[in-house]
């Protein structure tokens, strides 16, 4: 209602800080993620024990100043192993997310810029993959494959490739009918050059931005898979791991199994608020809302 | 065809090769099992006698497109194969599993449905404490993996206070109210995550319709505020809430899996677990199919609630 | 002269944004005679909109009104959300610019004129609908009982505003401000929406305040015209007298914009310069920076004042605005 108010006052925005650090949320967002990634990156410097180190005195025992997180039912630190088991899912969440982005980007890009028929024989088959259960899709896929880390990695990148695809096709959609476009299609450029220099890097921001909040996500299926016992195999261990070892103790040693999970919530929080933050720089059209 | 009839025809036609792609890649999921599905199936019970009976009753021997065409119509008629464990048709063993996993999302997303929209809607286009709330409930909906709340409410109501059993299942036709404090956990389990998810998309879409032109000309008429958000944003919200309910009734049946394992409910998603983990394929494949196709049918409901609810798609407006 | 139905007295109207406080609004004082047709005319932004939507209510909570709207004699601003909201669509009713998204896409259009008396009006649903489907006959939606129950997107933008106002008629109001009511329509149309309105006056002796930004629109049905730049009233006429005499230079120039006085639409935007902007704005008079005859005493804000019983200006050029100002004779007169 303040439109035709508002229209002098619109004019000469100021931004004040650079993209994702522009708001409160996306600032948390970067900096909670930028310490979760050191400490996977720094895991074997930052544990205070060996995660597989067994302390036959200390089965079950409680929290303490030199075991935060208390211990399990080997005697083993939580908190060390929660450093180690966040390693292996984040890496799993990290690496199918890229994964699907490395298909998905193109496949959307050149449906949504060539249109006709490629774009059906390119987005069909992708409606199709959404019209299913996606965690359905993952626990077929490892039904066939086998369980394990890699698989689960797949199993997700498979569920992830058609929703990226979706947002790639339709950034794609907005940035061809810009007149940057449609001038390289009139001075002659060929197709590859304006996908590639014109299309690819104006398109690609929703798609960035999608990806950023699925990376979150994909750390609760990587979890709910190795829950399953779809994911992660021993001796390895990852977040969904632990809690399914925890769920024997629960309700002598609870803190087995309550820090691996408010990990995973915190990770994903992490990841929505810097991906909203990154919205505002990369998404200003708003095709990921 | 009135407009409203053919956008549910055209929907009715995108569900048919989705299922077609989806009873390919069923049909395959055997076939595309690393190494001799047979041997991997039978593991150390295999004699060579009994592979061969196994192979022949897969109908591994023959060609594909028989195969295929044989599974096709072994699935019209209800045929779905044998469980090869217990030697039981896989279709008994789904009727038996499948109310159970009906019953709990169905419940889950009714549970969702009840607490997400009355506080997207009265949240929408206001600042306060009860804006504050849902924000905060939204953020522990979307970042809490189910599973884990799931055993967290374990935790306090079966393991501290015993209020509720920690798992297990009676059936509602034995004993509804035992069914139903069987079920509680897990409905709440599952309902938790969706009704966040479904308040964010009642609440934006709220806001959207309460920043439009016609809610600014109702307001110019003295409409009551509680009208205006009552009966016409709610109405012209509706369409959005539809889609994105039907959209994650998806996630729940995705859920379900894990949720049933977890809870140890007799559903079809703790049947497909537990046959993955035997390399029972039959059944593996015969859950699957079934789920997608409960998913499918909900899909097509939810785009004739949709086309119902929207009054441009009825006049043939609507894509 | 007629008792005002509306006066407005000092009224001022700021929103807060993230780059500080905007004035839409500065200091606008009027009256609005009750029968008339009055023309309230400016660019877009210039606040006329904002005005309209103060009288009603309808701004936005983080808005602050300041100065008082005085409806038949009853001071607006600051009454409380129930009394305002009996009396919008009761006694003030108003129409805006769009027909296109002014109606709920959702009801049959019959029952959101019947809603408006309703709202209103202790009658039940029958009796309602009664009367709205008399209000969509009254205002020539053809065949009007058949329609009565289509929803909005069967109609014509046309047909669509007729509909918005049989709804704004409703409850018979005594006031009508009518927000640039035909400026999404064609041309043809325009001028039946145009004639609807003036016949409105003539039946019911509707009193009605058309906002535009066209003078055209203004030549054709108003009594008087109020002119606004940036949010302040530069300039109160009879109609023959503005465009007879101007005697704002923005006026002016508004009216050398226009090819022909009467039936085309003039293009406001071909005065050289540009608005200034409304956050934190300069003191004086807001056209200076535009204006040709701009002179040092410009810096001071010119009251309104009566050049003649029928013509009022706020410029410092004017005789009247240098007695009321208390700056007499400090203008040779520079215009030719």
């Amino acid at each position: 209602m303040s439109a035709t108010v508002a229209t002098p006052a619109a004019v000469g925005g100021r931004r004040l800080r650079p993209g994702f650090l522009a708001t409160r949320k996306g600032m948390v967002g970067f900096v909670v993620l930028a310490i979760l990634v050191a400490v996977a990156v720094l895991a074997s410097w930052i544990a205070p024990h060996p995660p597989d180190a067994i302390d036959g005195s200390r089965v079950l025992a409680g929290p303490t100043l030199a075991h935060p997180f208390g211990s399990d039912a080997l005697g083993r630190d939580v908190f060390s192993r929660v450093i180690f088991a966040f390693r292996v899912s984040l890496a799993v969440a990290v690496g199918s997310t890229l994964l699907a982005f490395a298909i998905g980007t193109p496949l959307g890009l050149l449906a949504g810029y060539r249109g006709g028929w490629v774009d059906a024989a390119i987005m069909r088959p992708i409606d199709m993959l959404l019209a299913l259960p996606a965690l359905l899709l993952a626990v077929a896929l490892i039904a066939i494959l086998g369980p394990g880390s890699a698989i689960a990695l797949l199993a997700i990148a498979v569920i992830y490739t058609p929703i990226l695809a979706r947002v790639a096709r339709a950034s794609t959609l907005v940035v061809s009918s810009q007149t940057y476009v449609e001038g390289a299609r009139a001075r002659g450029a060929s197709q590859w050059r304006i996908l590639t220099r014109h299309v690819l890097p104006n398109a690609v921001g929703p798609v960035i931005v999608q990806a950023t909040i699925l990376m979150g996500f994909a750390l609760q299926i990587e979890a709910a898979l190795s829950f399953l016992g779809l994911g992660a195999q021993p001796p390895t261990s990852s977040l969904g791991v632990m809690l399914a070892d925890g769920r024997d103790v629960l309700s002598q040693a609870p803190w087995v199994e309550i820090f691996p999970g408010v990990a995973i919530a915190i990770t994903v929080l992490a990841f929505n608020l810097f991906g909203d933050g990154l919205r505002r720089q990369l998404d200003p059209r708003g095709v990921t809302r | 065809m009135s407009p409203r009839g053919s956008f549910v025809a055209r929907r009715l036609l995108f569900a048919v090769p989705v299922l077609a792609v989806m009873s390919v890649f069923v049909f395959l999921m055997i076939r595309l099992v690393p190494g001799d599905p047979v041997q991997t199936m039978l593991g150390f019970r295999a004699t060579p006698e009994n592979a061969a009976q196994v192979r022949s009753d897969l109908g591994l021997d023959r060609s594909l497109v028989s195969q295929y065409v044989d599974y096709v119509g072994g699935v019209v008629h209800g045929d779905l194969g044998r469980d090869y464990v217990s030697r039981a048709p896989v279709s008994t063993l789904l009727a038996q599993r499948l109310p159970v996993t009906v019953e709990l999302t169905v419940l889950a997303m009714a549970l969702a449905v009840l607490v997400g929209v009355p506080l997207g809607v009265s949240s929408a286009a206001r600042a306060g404490p009860l804006r504050t709330a849902s924000e905060g409930f939204v953020v522990a909906g979307i970042s809490i993996a189910d599973f884990w709340l799931g055993i967290m409410l374990v935790l306090v109501f079966a393991g501290t206070w015993h209020l509720l059993p920690p798992s297990g299942f009676v059936r509602l036709t034995e004993d509804p109210l035992g069914n139903l404090r069987y079920l509680a956990l897990p409905v709440i389990t599952l309902a938790f995550g969706e009704a966040a998810y479904i308040l964010r998309t009642t609440r934006g879409a709220m806001d959207e319709v309460l920043g439009t032109q016609y809610v600014l000309f109702l307001r110019a008429k003295g409409v009551s505020e509680r009208r205006i958000v009552y009966r016409h944003a709610l109405r012209n919200a509706s369409p959005t809430i539809a889609t994105v309910v039907g959209i994650q009734f998806g996630v729940l049946l995705g859920g379900a899996i894990v949720i049933e394992t977890l809870f140890a409910l007799p559903g079809v998603g703790r049947l497909i677990v537990t046959s993955i983990q035997q390399r029972n394929y039959t059944v593996v494949q015969g859950g699957v199919m079934v789920v997608a196709g409960l998913f499918i049918l909900v899909t097509l409901l939810t785009d004739i609630a949709v086309g119902w609810l929207d009054p441009r798609i009825g006049e043939g407006q609507g894509s | 002269m007629t008792a005002p139905i509306l006066s407005l007295d000092a009224v001022g109207v700021g929103f807060p944004t993230s780059h500080g406080r905007v004035s839409a609004v500065t200091d606008v004082s009027l009256e609005v005679r009750e029968g008339e047709i009055f023309g309230l005319v400016g660019e877009s932004g210039c606040g006329k909109t904002t005005l309209a939507m103060a009288t009603m209510g309808l701004l936005p909570s983080t808005s602050d009104v300041s100065g008082a709207i005085r409806f038949q004699g009853q001071d607006l601003v600051g009454l409380d959300r129930e009394a305002l909201r009996r009396l919008r669509g009761d006694r003030i009713s108003m129409i805006f610019q769009d027909p296109m998204t002014s109606l709920d896409p959702a009801f049959a259009i019959g029952d959101q004129v019947a809603e408006t008396i309703l709202a209103h009006r202790d009658v039940d649903r029958r009796e309602a609908k009664a009367r709205a489907l008399g209000l969509l006959v009254g205002v020539g939606i053809p065949d009007a009982a058949r329609r009565y129950g289509d929803p909005p997107h069967r109609l014509s933008g046309g047909m669509r505003q007729r509909v918005v106002i049989a709804t704004a008629l409703a409850n018979e109001p005594a006031l009508i401000l009518a927000d640039e009511p035909t400026t999404a329509l064609d041309v043809t149309i325009q001028a039946q929406v145009l004639s609807l309105l003036a016949s409105l006056r003539e039946r019911h002796r509707t009193t009605i305040v058309l906002i535009t930004h066209d003078l055209g629109v203004i030549a054709q049905v108003c009594d008087r015209v109020g002119v606004m730049y940036a949010g302040q009233l530069v300039e109160v006429a009879s109609v023959e007298d503005l465009f007879a005499r101007p005697r704002h230079p923005y006026t002016e120039a508004l009216l050398e914009a226009l090819p022909t006085v009467h039936h085309e639409r003039g293009d406001l935007r071909v005065i050289a310069g540009r608005v200034p902007d409304l956050t934190d704005p300069p003191p004086g008079c807001r056209f200076a920076t535009r204006c040709p005859h701009v002179m040092e005493v410009c810096a001071t804000t010119p009251p309104l004042a009566d050049e003649d019983p029928a013509h009022a200006v706020a410029c410092w050029l004017s005789e009247a605005t240098q007695r009321a100002g208390g700056h007499a004779g400090i203008a040779s007169g520079g215009r030719s």
